[in-house]
């Protein structure tokens, strides 16, 4: 026992190395499985308030383009409202609202952290628990899809970005409404990767990628982007899509984050039907 | 000693708020991520206990994954390479004795050595960082290419910041 003891106190150099990777590795996996410990990680409240300090800052060197961003996002949605159309025809119709049920509600927030040249990137916001944000929502702009919230404390979150090999959004090609999974496979924060879409499919470059809606997420219909190219890679048989990613990771300041109010029904529903 | 110990805590603050705040949100374009923290492994004197190499080595890389959402992968690189550092001074030195306190400066060990033993490191570190976040061996020539163009990169930044850091006072020596 005492020569064990002997043996490791001289070669206590690798002992506490292999230690020391253990703990990290840990960590790492811990990490992967995002059971994240709530104490370390970037939604806690030290590096939160960092970051939003630092966002705070460099947000008034992006004040131009943020003005117009918004600027243009208004006139998109002025353009939508009913006073912007002129009724042609006479006929009679009754818009009765209660038909109508909400079902996507949407939370503004920041950006207060973001990476993009990763292999798996996050995004910190600078709302939280206290402000009705809960995992698993989505995070979207005008110009499209955005991430996913993982982690939420009291007055931040953290999010999966969409450049992260762990996400993965169902959506389909507006055009023709064939359905696929885009992904992303590093490389570069401007394009993604859209699979699954059959050989029998006609594409063109620049068609519309929108997302399905089918994940409960993001509603339906929201922007990803348009086709830059496409080929049947060898051994498959379905499209390899190269998708023109339409939001700019590297400019990210306001985003909207998504509830599904009907999320919960949903996906009870659909485990109720697949367990039978 | 006790001098030392604010020197060294001063100079790991300084170098893991330069990496967290300017450097993880430089976008140099593709896959080049620059690193200035591996300079406060580089810099501890050639006589440091070797747990103390390790637990700090530890510790810089776990504050720089606190606020890079990376949990454990750059603990798991510094430690690495604090773990490869006496390997390595030992394989490109000729002169293996120390004075007390002696730092791996330029003054102290030449332009060359320094450039050298500072490339073997960060390489090593880069590697590991890259590996453990790809997490699978397919991408193996991308991350190769990331870690040389990444190096490369690095080395320029902790060079240069390491001639503005100016020459260790010999009183502490």
């Amino acid at each position: 026992m005492r020569n064990l003891f002997n043996f490791i106190a001289r070669h206590y150099f690798f002992f506490l190395f292999i230690f020391l990777q253990v703990v990290s590795f840990a960590l790492i996996i811990q990490n992967h499985f995002y059971q994240r410990s709530a104490f370390i990680n970037s939604a806690n409240y030290l590096t939160g308030n960092i970051f939003e300090t630092r966002s705070n800052i460099e947000l008034y060197f992006n004040l131009r383009t943020i003005n117009e961003e918004l600027a243009g996002n208004n006139a998109k949605l002025l353009e939508s409202i009913p006073g912007s159309y002129l009724k042609t025809d006479q006929q009679i119709f009754t818009f009765n609202d209660t038909l109508y049920q909400k079902q996507f509600s949407y939370i503004n927030a920041r950006v207060i952290n973001n990476s993009v040249r990763n292999r798996n990137n996050y995004i910190t916001l600078n709302k939280g628990r206290r402000h009705g944000i809960k995992p698993d929502m989505g995070i979207i702009t005008p110009q499209g899809v955005i991430g996913i919230v993982k982690e939420v404390s009291a007055n931040f979150s953290a999010a999966l970005s969409l450049l992260h090999s762990d996400m993965q959004v169902s959506a389909k090609i507006q055009k023709n409404d064939h359905l696929g999974t885009i992904l992303w496979e590093g490389y570069h924060h401007e394009n993604a990767t859209m699979l699954y879409i059959p050989p029998h499919v006609a594409l063109e470059k620049g068609d519309t990628i929108v997302t399905s809606g089918f994940s409960h997420i993001f509603p339906e219909g929201v922007f990803i982007g348009t086709i830059a190219d496409y080929e049947i890679r060898r051994g498959d048989n379905f499209f390899t899509i190269e998708v023109e990613l339409a939001a700019d990771f590297n400019q990210l300041n306001y985003v909207s984050v998504v509830t599904n109010l009907y999320q919960n029904e949903l996906i009870e529903l659909e485990t109720a039907a697949s367990q039978q | 000693m006790d001098l030392n110990i604010f020197k060294h805590t001063g100079r790991f603050l300084i170098l893991i708020a330069i990496q967290v705040v300017i450097l993880n949100h430089i976008y140099f374009g593709g896959y080049i991520t620059p690193h200035i923290y591996p300079l406060f492994i580089l810099l501890l004197p050639f006589d440091v206990k070797g747990w103390v190499l390790l637990v700090v080595a530890f510790f810089s890389g776990l504050a720089v994954d606190m606020f890079s959402d990376s949990m454990g992968m750059h603990a798991a690189a510094s430690v690495f390479m604090a773990f490869m550092r006496p390997t390595v001074i030992r394989l490109i030195s000729i002169k293996t004795d120390f004075d007390q306190g002696e730092e791996p400066r330029i003054e102290n060990k030449g332009l060359g050595w320094i450039l050298l033993y500072t490339f073997i490191l960060v390489f090593l570190h880069h590697m590991a960082l890259f590996i453990i976040e790809v997490f699978r061996l397919d991408e193996l020539p991308q991350v190769l290419l990331r870690t040389l163009l990444s190096t490369g990169f690095s080395l320029v930044i902790i060079i240069v910041a390491q001639l503005l850091m100016g020459k260790q006072s010999k009183s502490r020596i």
